[in-house]
């Protein structure tokens, strides 16, 4: 029912790249905000207010997906036909595997750590770091756009996967250290 | 500016046109209705002068009190006087035991598990009780406005769930107020302040009521009010501390078990005890008990240290807050104060040594959200076409499925912008199921068990396959006030299943109709009016809006033919219209609104072209 072939970044007007510009992304966010926003239509019919709640959810979901450097890369990849949304098993190589084992590892430890607050800012830079790296050899693949390198990209993807899962286990642990 | 026009009523309203529409702010311990008027948003009092109405409701045989004298009976007449009721709103009776102090009601429990309140007049559901609260409001409202209202934005906790949010609406609707929107308080806070100080830049709201603790971060920007998220505790307040300090005077007095009337005294003199010490260091205090009288001193000092975990409770959400934000503590530029237990020195303090910047406390923060709401109200109304005020707000709690072995699954998670779709896919987990029961939950916790019911329902009719072959797929809708929808669909053969989501310990709409009924003792033929009339002002809503459109659009967007045919169809409706058959008039709209469909998603699509017109060249060019 809602028209909107456009995918996100045709959507907000903005060039489909890794590299956004997260300023303009949420200045065009609000420029859009302001004509859509169901609240611009409480006082018009219920077809209206309804088409309005369609396209600010459209919007919303659009400006959460590029916000955030994975799922923009996923959707990235999307575009390209690589649907890493909703894989549920993947392979990765021993490497990266036995090196998430480690972090994990020593995430469990925190919890009973003399200084956890401390331990846990140490490793939250470590997995910072690993991300960054991962995502500069998302853009590296995915820039070079051959079927090969965002075959490679979309490996690069997959890592982050892993790291931004461990990311959202660190806040757990987080939580619950400050309600102990 | 021919952009703002698309959002325009039809016609800008002449000064003597102007719709009334309020700021309500329904709280736990007061409750307030604040409009704009000449320009400037203010509190309405009572014929007494007084602004804050205390949110206690008594029944008696002879009706209903509400505010200060029933206030004045509450510990006469414990069970008929409904003291804190908004911490009933949206609960189970599961959940009540769990809410200590409260259990001075008694619940009769029905189907359902909501809690009803028996009392002299017999049983009342929360949200009756809240629709009391809500008529004194709009009274007040009417005669001081002098004339109906259009409608009223109504303040909630930012980290109501959705069972609570949907009770506040149903309160509103028995009470007969068109709700604009559901606005969170820390919203409304950061309005009445942000407009005042034209603020730009990150700001924190700290919102500790009688009942309720919110806390929001919130990016301020050219009239846009972003909430970037939000937290707290929806049963943690003021009323803590004086359960806290009533607590300690029990166990100066020996510690016996307390009797209701008693509960009601000791919480009210220590209430009386926190108040004196936000201005002294120590206070007498005088007990009776068991015939005996006592005399205690409570320093600050004391007091301090009986309420020192429960304000460590709401820095620790600060702090979460935050980081859900992704914002550093030292990005925050203010920090805002809401809701009279920050008057409390103690609680001042800490979150000045959290935030490390003194708090506001210039505006006064019992006003502050029926203020902001009221300015919320009066653009909704549509009094201020070229305001460029725009508030967007967030999901407080995650929203998910229950999944196999009764772990949540989330679909939704908390802190994302509304409105919101989103939908999941799922499978069946036996050979030949054909039926799948769909269980919606809200919280952050992993286990079911841990996260609040929202729904249930069944999809049936699913054909029998092996097990994982049928797919269906389960979309939540949560609109602009936070309130979910959700639809099941079984995508091979379309088999569909659709619900409003009422919460497992709301009002269906059939009790809703009946009390609604019963509370004014409408006649038959008054309800078959008030129906006309509401579809009549659908009907006209639509063609206004229509006839604008055409006149500001019509030319660049439609065919000579399509203008025909609308026009044509809009000549049908107004007939209709001037009749007086509701059913007619209502399938009318239906109709006209599908024929226009096509007409306001070009303008929708047109608006977002013109919002962003000159970027798209710049940046192709610019990247290319």
């Amino acid at each position: 029912m809602m028209d909107i072939t456009q995918n996100y970044f045709e959507f907000l007007a903005l060039p489909v790249t890794y590299q956004l510009d997260l300023q303009a992304l949420s200045e065009r966010s609000r420029a859009l905000q302001k004509k859509l926003h169901p609240d611009r239509f409480s006082h018009l019919s219920d077809r209206e207010r309804r088409l309005s709640v369609q396209y600010t959810a459209y919007l919303n979901e659009a400006v959460a997906t590029l916000k955030h450097p994975l799922s923009r890369a996923q959707y990235l990849l999307k575009l390209e036909g690589i649907d890493t949304f909703s894989e549920s098993q993947v392979q990765l190589d021993p490497m990266f595997l036995m090196q998430q084992m480690e972090l994990r590892e020593s995430l469990e430890d925190i919890a009973d750590a003399t200084d956890p607050d401390a331990q846990l800012e140490q490793l939250r830079q470590k997995v910072e770091q690993e991300m960054k790296s991962l995502r500069e050899q998302f853009d590296m693949n995915y820039q070079q756009s051959t079927p090969s390198a965002h075959e490679a990209a979309a490996v690069c993807v997959r890592k982050m996967q892993f790291i931004d899962k461990l990311g959202r286990e660190m806040e757990a642990l987080e939580d619950k250290l400050f309600d102990e | 500016m021919a952009l703002l026009q698309i959002a325009e009523p039809g016609q800008s309203p002449e000064p003597h046109q102007r719709k009334l529409a309020v700021g309500i702010d329904l709280g736990t311990t007061n409750s307030l209705v604040a409009a704009v008027r000449s320009g400037e948003a203010t509190t309405l009092s009572d014929e007494g002068g007084s602004h804050l109405l205390p949110s206690v409701v008594r029944y008696t045989e002879q009706g209903v009190v509400v505010g200060q004298s029933a206030l004045a009976q509450a510990s006469v007449d414990p069970f008929n006087t409904i003291v804190s009721v908004k911490r009933l709103m949206g609960r189970g009776v599961a959940d009540l035991k769990g809410l200590q102090g409260e259990a001075v009601y008694r619940f009769s429990e029905r189907d359902g598990g909501m809690p009803f309140l028996q009392t002299i007049a017999g049983d009342k559901s929360p949200v009756e009780v809240s629709a009391e609260i809500l008529r004194t409001l709009k009274a007040r409202a009417r005669a001081t406005l002098e004339g109906e209202l259009e409608g009223a934005v109504i303040t909630v906790p930012a980290y109501f769930d959705d069972a609570q949010r949907q009770a506040t609406k149903d309160a509103a609707q028995l009470a007969g107020i068109n709700v604009l929107r559901l606005l969170n308080e820390p919203t409304a806070a950061a309005v009445a302040y942000g407009l005042d100080q034209a603020a730009e830049g990150v700001i924190a709201v700290y919102d500790l009521g009688g009942g309720t603790f919110d806390i929001s971060i919130l990016r301020l920007n050219k009239g846009v009010f972003e909430v970037l998220a939000t937290g707290g505790d929806s049963a943690l307040g003021g009323d803590d501390f004086d359960l806290a300090l009533a607590q300690w005077f029990l166990e100066q007095l020996g510690g016996e078990e307390v009797v209701a009337g008693e509960s009601r005294y000791l919480t009210e003199k220590a209430r009386w005890v926190k108040e004196q010490l936000t201005e002294r260091d120590s206070v007498i205090v005088d007990l009776e008990h068991a015939g005996q009288k006592i005399s205690l001193t409570v320093s600050r000092e004391l007091f301090d240290g009986l309420v020192d975990s429960l304000i460590t409770k709401t820095i620790r959400a600060c702090r979460r807050s935050l980081r859900d934000a992704g914002v550093e503590l030292d990005e925050v530029q203010d920090v805002v104060m809401v809701g009279g237990s920050t008057r409390v020195p103690a609680v001042r303090t800490r979150v000045e040594q959290f935030f490390q910047r003194a708090p506001r406390i210039n505006i006064d923060p019992d006003r502050v959200v029926a203020v902001g709401a009221a300015i919320q109200a009066d653009i909704l109304a549509g009094n201020k076409p070229d305001s460029e005020m725009l508030l967007l707000d967030v999901l407080p709690l995650s929203l998910g499925l229950e999944t196999m072995g009764g772990l949540a699954e989330k679909v939704i998670h908390r802190n994302t912008s509304i409105p919101v779709a989103r939908a999941q896919e799922f499978t069946t987990y036996q050979d030949g199921q054909t039926a799948m029961m769909i269980h919606v939950v809200q919280g952050e916790r992993e286990l079911v068990s841990d996260c609040r019911s929202l729904a249930q329902f069944v999809l049936r009719g699913i054909p029998p396959m092996a097990a994982g072959a049928a797919k269906i797929r389960v979309a939540f809708q949560v609109d602009a006030d936070g309130l979910l929808g959700v639809s099941a669909k079984e995508l091979s053969t379309g088999v569909e299943s659709e619900i409003q989501v009422k919460p497992s310990y709301g009002l269906d709409d059939n009790e809703i109709a009946d009390m609604l009924k019963a509370s004014y003792s409408f006649a038959e033929e008054d309800m078959l009016l008030r129906n006309l009339r509401e579809q009549q002002v659908e009907a006209d809503r639509l063609l206004a809006s229509l006839t604008q459109a055409i006149q500001t659009d019509g030319e660049s967007l439609l065919t000579s033919a399509e203008i025909a045919h609308l026009t044509e169809q809009m000549g049908i409706l107004q007939t209709l219209r001037d009749s007086s058959d509701a059913d007619a008039i209502e399938q009318g709209v239906k109709v006209l609104s599908q024929a226009s469909d096509f007409f306001a998603a070009r303008r929708m699509d047109q608006s977002i072209k013109n919002a962003l017109k000159g970027h798209s060249i710049d940046e192709i060019e610019g990247d290319a």
